[in-house]
């Protein structure tokens, strides 16, 4: 209080001794500062665009497990509304709780899955997946015969398949039983359901990627842009947790697509297999052929020695 | 509420503190303002960059799903690492009672504050969603305590900020009001800063050492790594700032603290070494997947070589570093002393950031190799939260400095308007 502020150069305060010096830098300093303040807003312009995009429902939206049922409704509204804003497709968004007495798992017959990857072609449709980068939540991995190393195996093959020498490997996440990614998330946006299945909340999480380095089968998957989808390739059966299209800048993953499975039906990849390689269902059903497989074939899950307990199982016939 | 020294209640000496911090953080001489407005247009050339990132998304940077984290947490660990080290200082002149120090320890707590900021700072830019930040506040949040280390870390940063805010704060009002601080009000807090000190690195360590699916970096030695050169880092850039103290303004600096620090990091430096042998050795002699992430590091693997250079740059400065401490010159001679600082900063800036990270996701679980490197607007950003941390760093050491030579001062300030004075006590 006892330095000049530009309020008290009126005349009815007095000036200390060295009054011009400190006029002419109390006026310099303020054009400093306003032109400071001008130069950050300008700095930070491109920041318009996008908080005009971001409701403030959005940004107050609690957790998924604190919110209400009134509540999730009107948050399943919205996002369809914006759904219909941004990609102009007319979707229904759903938000379908795990089943009573289900509990999820899958296996995949290496002996005869060929490497055709249209498992990861009808996820990228099914799941609404950003078309530019091609992305699911599949890939195919191919390998040497007589190796289970990833290393000497690779994702990028482009030729005609089976190719000698060679067999195939799907990898998506195994929805471990006991998933560091879960561990890891400082603010319980991914959690793990009572079907077994391993979610997100797409609107919880903050896009730290924690959970990308903690998963050791590269499972994750970030939105580094906001997704692309033409309109009439939108699939408009969503649901909550699975595949409604994701917002930039979070962090996504396969899910069983429990928007189909927790219906009854299968997931797009074991549907799209020609190969029936796939192999999923209710472990807790007696009939189911899921359980058939881990009865009667000896499978194995990938790097048992960290102690995920994956639920996605592989075997060879 | 009156203190005996002087009858100036808080009430009135407390903003008067406040306005003082204010006044010596915007007047300066020429190099001042030319120093500040040059980090200022840096700070605001990163503003912009990240301003775009949060608009246009993260795919601006070098970043993708295979290397997850990039410059950002590589700046975000080593300043964590500074801030550890800033209270390096602190142990002699507390544990050992060294008085001399105990004015040089407060520039150490201030360089801790600046690295938290910074730290803070990579942190928020690393996040895909900044705008929901707010659910990594305990209470109004969702906090994954005790079972996510980034939830750890975010206690223990702020909690390491709120104390050296507090201790320093403390300490400068006193001696701005010339009054000697209660013990009472400062001794606990700096006992528990040192500690405190040590579980910030930790626990940044624990965040990559936890992951099991990471072999480079699923290793018990990594904290102590991380401790041993936090304890290089902290002192070499507090050598030379109190140099740059020296000469820029009247708080005289003796000789006695900097030759501890010197004592300091000749013993860290070769710990530090001797740790990465340690590590090296491990990865090397047992090979096998475990050890292509070194591999990948040192040699490179394939055509993938693009952290080879950084690497040995970091082991040949690092290396060079250790010797000039070693050599006799280093207490002597000053510029001697201030390269074998600044070789050991960027040596370690590259260690344990760029050299510990990026390695960790190459090559990916599923062994496919994706290289990364950092785009414009990453060192953009990063430059940019750079230069704020050492505008922060700059306005709280000249606020420091003034109040420790009694430029500064509470008497001084009411002195030659006495009648100012009253006119604030009524409003
Ligand atoms: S595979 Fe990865 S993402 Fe899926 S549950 Fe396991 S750790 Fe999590
Ligand atoms: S990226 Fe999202 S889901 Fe993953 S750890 Fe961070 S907040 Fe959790």
């Amino acid at each position: 209080m006892t330095e000049p502020t530009e309020s008290q150069t009126t005349p009815d305060r007095p000036e200390p001794d060295d009054e011009t010096g400190f006029t002419r830098r109390t006026a310099l300093k303020a054009l400093g500062a306003t032109l400071g303040a001008a130069a950050f807003a300008r700095a930070m312009a491109p920041l318009r665009s996008w908080s005009s995009e971001q409701s403030m429902d959005e940004f107050l939206q609690q957790h998924y497990k604190e919110m209400s049922p009134e509540e999730m409704e009107q948050v399943l509204r919205r996002l369809e509304q914006e759904t219909l804003e941004q990609y102009g497709a007319d979707v229904h968004i759903e938000d379908l709780p795990p089943q009573e007495g289900v509990q999820f798992g899958y296996a995949l017959n290496l002996a005869v899955c060929n490497g055709c990857r249209k498992c990861a072609e009808a996820c990228h449709k099914e799941n609404n997946h950003d078309r530019s980068t091609n992305n699911s939540y599949i890939r195919v991995f191919e390998m040497e015969q007589g190796s289970l190393d990833f290393e000497k195996g690779t994702a990028d093959y482009d030729h005609t398949v089976p190719a000698a020498g060679k067999y195939y490997m799907p990898v998506q996440c195994l929805q471990c039983d006991n998933p560091p990614c879960v561990d890891v998330c400082p603010v319980e946006a991914t959690w793990k359901e009572e079907d077994g299945v391993v979610v997100v909340d797409y609107n919880w999480c903050i896009g730290c990627r924690y959970c990308e380095a903690a998963c050791p089968y590269h499972a994750r998957r970030f939105n580094w842009k906001k997704p692309e989808v033409p309109t009439q390739e939108v699939n408009p059966v969503q649901a909550y947790l699975a595949n409604r299209i994701r917002p930039a800048g979070v962090v996504e993953k396969c899910h069983f697509c429990l928007h189909k499975t927790r219906k009854g039906e299968m997931p797009a990849c074991q549907q799209a297999c020609p190969t029936g390689a796939r192999v999923f269902g209710n472990m807790l059903d007696p009939d189911s052929d899921i359980r058939w497989v881990l009865e009667n074939k000896r499978v194995y899950v990938l790097k048992e020695d960290l102690g995920t307990r994956p639920r996605f199982f592989y075997f060879f016939d | 509420m009156t203190e005996r020294s002087d009858d100036v209640s808080h009430f009135l000496s407390y903003p008067r503190f406040i306005w003082r911090a204010l006044v010596e953080s915007t007047d300066g001489n020429i190099y001042f303002y030319v120093w500040m407005t040059l980090l200022t247009a840096l700070a605001l050339v990163g503003a912009n960059a990240w301003a775009h990132q949060v608009a246009d998304g993260m795919g601006i940077t070098g970043m993708s799903d295979h290397v997850s984290w990039g410059l950002y947490i590589a700046n975000f660990t080593f300043l964590v690492g500074v801030a550890a080290g800033g209270v390096m200082m602190v142990i002699p002149a507390y544990l050992y009672d060294d008085h001399e120090m105990h004015d040089v320890v407060i520039i150490g707590e201030i360089l801790a504050i600046a690295a938290l900021i910074m730290a803070l700072l990579f942190v928020i830019v690393d996040l895909g969603r900044p705008d929901r930040f707010w659910h990594l506040i305990p209470g109004l949040g969702q906090f994954n305590f005790p079972m996510s280390m980034l939830a750890w870390d975010v206690i223990v940063l702020n909690g390491y900020l709120l104390l050296n805010l507090h201790i320093v704060g403390y300490l400068l009002y006193k001696r701005y009001r010339s009054e000697t601080p209660d013990r009472r009000w400062y001794i606990p807090f700096v006992f528990l800063s040192i500690v405190w000190a040590i579980s910030i690195h930790t626990v940044t360590a624990f965040l990559y050492s936890g992951l099991g699916g990471r072999y480079f970096w699923n290793t018990a030695i990594l904290a102590p790594r991380f401790i041993a050169s936090a304890f290089v880092t902290g002192p070499a850039i507090i050598i030379i700032s109190l140099q740059l103290v020296r000469y820029f303004t009247k708080l005289p600096i003796p000789k006695g603290p900097i030759q501890t620090l010197i004592s300091i990091i000749k013993v860290t430096i070769l710990i530090n070494l001797f740790l990465l042998g340690a590590e090296l050795f491990t990865e090397f002699y047992t090979g096998g997947s475990h050890a292509k992430s070194a591999t990948y590091l040192f040699f490179g693997v394939g055509e993938h070589t693009a952290l080879v250079p950084w690497i040995w740059t970091a082991i040949v400065l690092n290396i060079a570093a250790a010797i000039m401490f070693l050599h006799p010159l280093a207490r002597e001679h000053f510029a001697f002393l201030n390269i074998a600082c600044i070789l050991a900063f960027i040596g370690l800036w590259i260690e344990k950031g760029m050299g510990l990270i990026i390695p960790g996701f190459i090559p990916s679980p599923l062994g496919e190799i994706v290289e990364y490197t950092p785009t414009l607007a990453e060192w953009q950003i990063t430059v940019g939260i750079w230069a704020f941390g050492l505008m922060i760093y700059t306005v709280a050491l000249k606020i420091a400095v003034r109040i420790l030579t009694g430029e500064s001062n509470l008497q001084r300030d009411q002195k030659p308007k006495k009648k100012a004075v009253d006119d604030s006590g009524s409003a």
